[in-house]
C-alpha cells in the first residue's frame, strides 16, 4: 500500500546518454500504471531507478512521502519481477522464495507460512522443493511472482515479465497478474513494449518516447484522444493509418485525394491525417477508393490491406490503407471498393510537431 | 525392428590413435617403467641390478626424511591452493566491479601468467638472495631475522609465496570468466532481497562460481604437487635440509642426486597412488556438492 512519487526524474548515462528526462508522476495508492514505448525510450531504466538498480542523476523519488534515492533496493520495500525470471538457479523453489524473507530476519514458522500462502495462491504449492532448471517457462514465471508477492512489497515492479513466455501462457499469464494485483491492492509498475498488454493491463498508461512521458492517462482516453501523433501511432493494433496532407482552407489535400469538412486548420502546413482502421468502412457512396491487395481472416474480424487511390503517406509514397471489417463481410483481392468514415473519429496533426489539431 | 548395422571402418581409430600413442609412449610406458624399477636394487653404476621385491618401499617409504617431504607437501599443497583461489577470488570480484580503465586493471593481473615457474623461481631467488636481495633486506630491517637459507619456516614462506603469486593471475582469469557468466538479473534480484554486501556474496556469487572453484581446486592441487617443481629447484632446492622438498622434489634429487633408481621409483609409484587417490575424493565428494 503505498503511493509513489516521481519529480523531475532524469537519467544521464556516464557516456552522455540522456536516458530519462524531467519525469514527473503521481502514482495512487493500489494503482496499476503501465510504461509504454518503443526499445530504447528509457521505460525500463525509469523502473530500474524506482527499483534503486540505477541511480537517480537528478529529481527525487518518493514512495509514501519517504525520499528514497538514498536507500538501498532492499530497504526500498519493492519487489521485481524480471524479464528472463532471474531466479536463483542454486536454490529449490522454495529457497527462491524464502531468501528474501530470511535476510529480512523473519522467523522460520513465519517464512514457512508466507511461503506455502504465496504458493498456493499462485498453484506451485508442488513444485516447491524442485530446482529451477527443473521448471517449464510457465512455472518458472509463477515462481519469480511468488518471490514477489511473498515479500508483501508497498510496490511491485514488473519488467516485461511477460515476453519470454509463449502467446498463449502470456494471455493467461496476463489475466492472472491483473486478478492478483487487484486481489492485493498493491501498487505496481508495468514495463512493457506491447501495447496490448499495455491496454489490457493498465489502469493508467504512460507512453514515453524518447525519455519522456508523451501522455499518461487511462488507456481509452489514450486510445480515443491522443495528444501526439506519437501516441496515436503507438497505440492501437493494427496501426492507425496516416496520410500527408495539406489544407488549402477547404480540403485536406493528399495527391489529387481531396478531403473536405474540416475547418480551422493552417493553410499549406503539412498536416497528418489519422484514420482507424477500425473507423473506417464500406460505403458505395464514400469518397475513398482503396483496390485491395491483401486480405487476413482473424477470426471474428477481417483486416484488409491495400492501396488508396491518390494519396501519400508520410514518406511521399502510396498509401497502404489498413481497414478492420467484420468476418461476414469479405471482399476479394484485386476488388476496388468505396470508404467512408466518420468525421469525429478523424484525427490530425502537425507533422512538424507531431502535435494534434483535430 | 531392423538392428542397425554400421560398418565398421578403420577411420575413427586412425583420428583417436595420435592420442591413444601419446599415451601409450609418455605416460603408460614411462608408469611401468617405474613400477619395475622399483623393485629392482642397482649397484652405484648402474652395471647391474637386482630383484628385491618390495625392499626400495621398506627403505624409502615411511622413513623420517619421507614424512617430512610428505608433511611439507601437505601443508604446501593446502597454502598455496587455499591462498591462490581466496586472493584470485578477492581480486576477480573486486575487478568485475572496477568500471574506469576495467581493461588495464585485468591485463595487468593476468600479466603473471606469463611467466614460467623456473623463472618466477629465479626471480624470486634473486629478490629474496641474503646478498643483493631487495625484499631480504626489507624483511631484515622490519625486524624479522629473516634468512631462508637458514630457517625451514622462512624458506617455506618463500617458496609459497612464489608458487601462490604465480597461480593467482591463472585464477583470476577464470574466476573472472566465471563471475560474468553469472547473469546479471539474478545479481539484481539478489540485491533487492538483500542489503548486505557480504552476505551476498557468500549466498549468491559464491555458490553460483562454484563449479569454477571446484575445477581450480583440481587444478590447483596438481599445480602445487607437480608445477611448483621448478620453483622450488631455482629458489631453495629442498634446502635447508630437505625442509622444502616436496614429494616429486624428492623423487628427482634422490633419482637424480642421490643415484637411488630403485628407491625413487618407489616414492613415485606411491604418490602416483596419492594423486589417483585425491582425484577419486574430488570428484566423489566434492563435486557432488557443486550445483552445475
Amino acid at each position: 500500500m503505498a503511493e509513489v512519487k516521481l519529480t523531475n526524474v532524469n537519467k544521464v548515462y556516464s557516456n552522455g546518454a540522456h536516458a530519462v528526462r524531467g519525469v514527473n508522476m503521481e502514482i495512487a495508492d493500489g494503482e496499476f500504471i503501465v510504461f509504454v514505448g518503443p526499445s530504447g525510450c528509457g521505460k525500463s531504466t525509469l523502473l530500474r531507478m524506482v527499483a534503486g538498480l540505477e541511480t537517480v542523476t537528478e529529481g527525487d523519488l518518493f514512495i509514501d512521502e519517504n525520499r528514497i534515492n538514498d536507500v538501498s533496493p532492499a530497504e526500498r520495500n519493492v519487489a521485481m519481477v524480471f524479464q528472463n525470471y532471474a531466479l536463483y538457479p542454486h536454490m529449490t523453489v522454495r529457497g527462491n522464495m524464502s531468501y528474501g524473507l530470511k535476510n529480512r530476519g523473519d522467523s522460520k514458522e513465519e517464512i514457512e507460512q508466507k511461503v506455502i500462502a504465496a504458493a498456493k495462491t499462485l498453484h506451485i504449492e508442488d513444485f516447491l522443493d524442485r530446482q529451477p532448471n527443473q521448471l517449464s517457462g510457465g512455472q518458472r514465471q509463477r515462481v519469480a511472482m511468488g518471490r514477489a508477492i511473498v515479500r508483501n512489497p508497498k510496490v511491485f515492479l514488473f519488467d516485461e515479465p511477460l515476453s519470454n513466455l509463449d502467446a498463449k501462457l502470456r494471455v493467461q499469464m496476463r489475466i492472472e497478474i491483473k486478478k492478483l494485483q487487484r486481489k492485493m491492492g498493491v501498487t505496481s509498475i508495468y514495463v512493457t513494449h506491447d501495447q496490448t498488454e499495455a491496454m489490457t493491463l493498465a489502469d493508467r498508461l504512460a507512453v514515453i518516447n524518447n525519455g519522456q512521458i508523451e501522455q499518461m492517462g487511462k488507456p481509452i482516453e489514450l486510445y480515443k484522444d491522443p495528444k501526439t501523433l506519437f501516441v496515436a501511432s503507438f497505440i492501437g493494433s493494427p496501426q492507425v493509418n496516416l496520410l500527408l496532407v495539406q489544407y488549402d482552407g477547404k480540403f485536406l489535400k493528399s495527391g489529387s485525394l481531396e478531403i473536405g469538412g474540416f475547418e480551422g486548420l493552417p493553410i499549406a502546413e503539412e498536416l497528418v491525417l489519422g484514420l482507424r482502421p477500425e473507423h473506417l468502412r464500406i460505403d458505395d457512396q464514400g469518397k475513398l477508393t482503396m483496390k485491395i491487395d491483401l486480405v487476413e481472416q482473424h477470426g471474428a474480424d477481417n483486416l484488409i490491406y491495400g492501396s488508396l487511390e491518390g494519396a501519400k503517406n508520410e514518406d511521399g509514397d502510396d498509401l497502404e490503407l489498413c481497414l478492420r471489417l467484420n468476418q461476414d463481410q469479405e471482399p476479394s483481392i484485386g476488388d476496388t471498393i468505396k470508404l467512408s468514415y466518420d468525421h469525429s473519429n478523424a484525427l490530425v496533426f502537425n507533422k512538424e510537431t507531431g502535435n494534434r489539431l483535430i | 525392428m531392423k538392428r542397425v548395422q554400421f560398418s565398421h571402418s578403420p577411420i575413427p581409430y586412425l583420428f583417436i590413435a595420435p592420442q591413444i600413442i601419446i599415451i601409450c609412449i609418455f605416460f603408460l610406458w614411462p608408469a611401468a617403467q617405474a613400477i619395475y624399477q622399483s623393485f629392482l636394487l642397482e649397484d652405484a653404476f648402474g652395471l647391474s641390478s637386482q630383484f628385491v621385491w618390495f625392499k626400495n618401499y621398506k627403505d624409502t617409504i615411511l622413513t623420517d626424511a619421507w614424512l617430512q617431504s610428505a608433511g611439507f607437501t601437505l601443508v604446501f599443497s593446502f597454502l598455496v591452493t587455499f591462498l591462490s583461489l581466496a586472493l584470485a577470488m578477492l581480486l576477480a570480484v573486486k575487478a568485475n566491479e572496477v568500471i574506469q580503465g576495467a581493461r588495464t586493471y585485468k591485463t595487468l593481473l593476468m600479466w603473471a601468467y606469463a611467466i614460467a615457474p623456473p623463472v618466477a623461481g629465479l626471480m624470486g631467488n634473486l629478490m629474496f638472495n641474503p646478498l643483493i636481495g631487495d625484499l631480504y633486506y626489507f624483511l631484515n630491517a622490519m625486524g624479522w631475522d629473516f634468512n631462508h637459507k637458514l630457517d625451514s619456516f622462512d624458506a617455506g614462506f618463500v617458496v609459497i609465496l612464489i608458487a601462490v603469486w604465480k597461480q593467482v593471475s591463472v585464477n583470476f582469469i577464470f574466476f573472472l570468466s566465471g563471475l560474468q557468466s553469472i547473469p546479471k538479473s539474478v545479481l539484481e534480484a539478489a540485491t533487492i532481497d538483500c542489503k548486505s554486501n557480504l552476505r551476498r556474496f557468500w549466498t549468491m556469487t559464491f555458490p553460483l562460481l562454484a563449479p569454477t572453484t571446484f575445477f581450480l581446486v583440481v587444478i590447483n592441487i596438481t599445480y602445487a604437487f607437480f608445477e611448483t617443481f621448478g620453483i622450488i629447484d631455482t629458489t631453495t632446492g629442498g634446502a635447508p635440509g630437505g625442509s622444502t622438498s616436496t614429494l616429486v622434489y624428492k623423487v628427482f634429487t634422490d633419482g637424480f642426486r642421490g643415484n637411488d633408481l630403485g628407491g625413487s621409483s618407489a616414492q613415485s609409484v606411491v604418490l602416483m597412488l596419492m594423486v589417483l587417490a585425491l582425484t577419486v575424493i574430488q570428484f566423489r565428494f566434492i563435486e557432488r556438492k557443486v550445483h552445475y
